[in-house]
């Protein structure tokens, strides 16, 4: 996977892997070319699944217009 | 001079309450009494003050839809119109809605901003929204210590925990509250979020009261981002619900719609895994035949293969030449048998065997009848065992 495709947020992930999946459905396409599909589209898909086990929600607060956000202290 | 019967004096009155606008649509507040309920479902009561009172009527269907009915010396606010009942001579407020007085008041301002709001297109369809699917980060105005935070940060946790949450806290109820909202809304303005969740939990009228201010509304609307609204349990509606893009019925719920389900994207990551796969499988299948087909036909034409087959045909050609040509000899023999066996049977040898002689002139003449001979003539014979000579005597 190319270092662009590491950081690929998962909306955009998930949306490309989709879009493979359609380009190679609709078929006659180069054997050279469907297999560089086929690659791609395992690739985002293990992208996207990796987000999504790494994910842990990120909370924070803000205090006034413009001002800095600091973490969330559930106790405060 | 005019003199009217007392039914034309009856229509004259009714008709002029019904053509005046104030009491068309009007609000009166007072103290029951006289309540009474006819046998038909219908509530009389009367609504009094110190010095006046006015006669009021409340039918049945509208009776049914009261959260409750009215006491005897209850304060209350009621609406309806007025209007002459011809039949009794009487004039009676005609009753749609009926509430205790501090409530009723609320209820009745809910009322007029909603319809002066709605009537300025703030609740209008075509200025909400749509939602992003994949939101990043999401805004909450909501109290920091609340349950309703809890239940939202959660249910957002379990779902979509790649998302970040900002929160702009404000107080939910109380004098301040209002205000307090408009600034947590102020403050996230042209930050980085993709939505704003508004939400607070269940309570009363008067506890929910700060969400039903004309300047949150406003704020809702002046939002960069869409706005979410989870306010009170399902049955409440706030002016900040009408206004905000999406009404959801409670915080819980805010944030269920706000994100999409893990469990479900990890289901359709599999399901587009498995697609990849199947197509896969089925475009080098489909190579693979047509290499195939391409091997055979290569096989067919190859030069090699064409030598292969002249040679069977050579050694094919030459079997069925071999075939041929003993079949020939065979004949032959057979037939050259044949005939030696003929011929050894028309040996004249073999006659000679069996007695009879071959008589021959000098000559070398076979001799075959009597004529052919005279007397006297010397012939030769042939016998078996080898020959002499005679002398022919008669």
């Amino acid at each position: 996977m190319n270092p662009s495709q590491a950081e690929l947020p998962f909306e955009a992930a998930f949306a490309q892997l989709e879009d493979v999946v359609q380009k190679l459905e609709e078929g006659d396409l180069p054997l050279e070319e469907a297999m560089g599909l086929y690659e791609r589209g395992m690739a985002l898909a293990g992208r996207c699944q990796t987000v999504l086990d790494q994910a842990e929600l990120r909370v924070t607060q803000v205090a006034g217009e413009g001002e800095e956000e600091t973490p969330f202290d559930e106790e405060g | 001079m005019v003199i009217l019967s007392v039914r034309e004096l009856a229509v004259y009155i009714h008709q002029l309450l019904e053509y005046d606008e104030v009491l068309a649509d009007i609000w009166v507040e007072g103290e029951v009494s006289n309540l009474a309920r006819s046998r038909a479902g219908h509530v009389y009561f009367t609504l009094k003050e110190e010095q006046a009172q006015v006669s009021c009527a409340l039918f049945r269907r509208s009776a049914m839809r009261q959260e409750r009915l009215p006491t005897d010396g209850e304060a209350v606010l009621a609406h309806g119109k007025v209007s002459f009942y011809e039949a009794g001579g009487k004039l009676q407020l005609y009753v749609d809605t009926v509430r205790p007085q501090g409530v009723g008041l609320l209820y009745a301002q809910f009322q007029e901003l909603k319809a002066r709001l709605e009537a300025e297109g703030l609740f209008d369809e075509t200025l909400k929204r749509p939602l992003p699917p994949f939101p990043r980060r999401i805004g909450v105005v909501t109290s920091p210590t609340a349950a309703a935070l809890r239940d939202i940060l959660n249910i957002l946790g379990r779902r979509y925990p790649l998302v970040e949450v900002v929160i702009s806290p404000t107080q939910v109820q109380g004098k301040q509250a209002a205000g307090q909202i408009v600034t947590a809304f102020q403050n996230l303005q042209g930050r980085d979020v993709d939505l704003i969740i508004v939400a607070r939990g269940g309570g009363s009228l008067e506890d929910l009261w700060p969400f039903n201010e004309e300047p949150v509304a406003r704020a809702i609307r002046a939002a960069h981002v869409p706005v979410i609204s989870g306010v009170g349990h399902e049955t409440d509606y706030t002016i900040a619900d009408f206004a905000a893009d999406v009404r959801a019925p409670t915080p819980s719920g805010a944030a269920e719609i706000a994100v999409p389900d893990q469990d479900t994207l990890r289901a359709d990551i599999t399901r587009l895994r498995a697609q990849l796969e199947q197509e896969m499988d089925r475009q080098l299948q489909t190579f693979g035949r047509r290499l195939e087909e391409h091997v055979r036909a290569l096989h067919r034409l190859s030069p090699w293969a064409l030598i292969v087959e002249r040679r069977q045909r050579v050694d094919d050609l030459t079997d069925r030449a071999g075939r041929s040509v003993r079949h020939h000899l065979a004949v032959a023999r057979e037939r050259l048998r044949s005939a030696t066996l003929r011929l050894a049977a028309l040996d004249p040898r073999a006659v000679l065997s069996r007695g009879y002689a071959i008589v021959r002139q000098p000559g070398g003449t076979i001799v075959l009848s009597p004529e052919q001979v005279a007397t006297g003539e010397r012939l030769d014979v042939q016998v078996r065992d080898g020959s002499f000579g005679a002398e022919v005597v008669d």
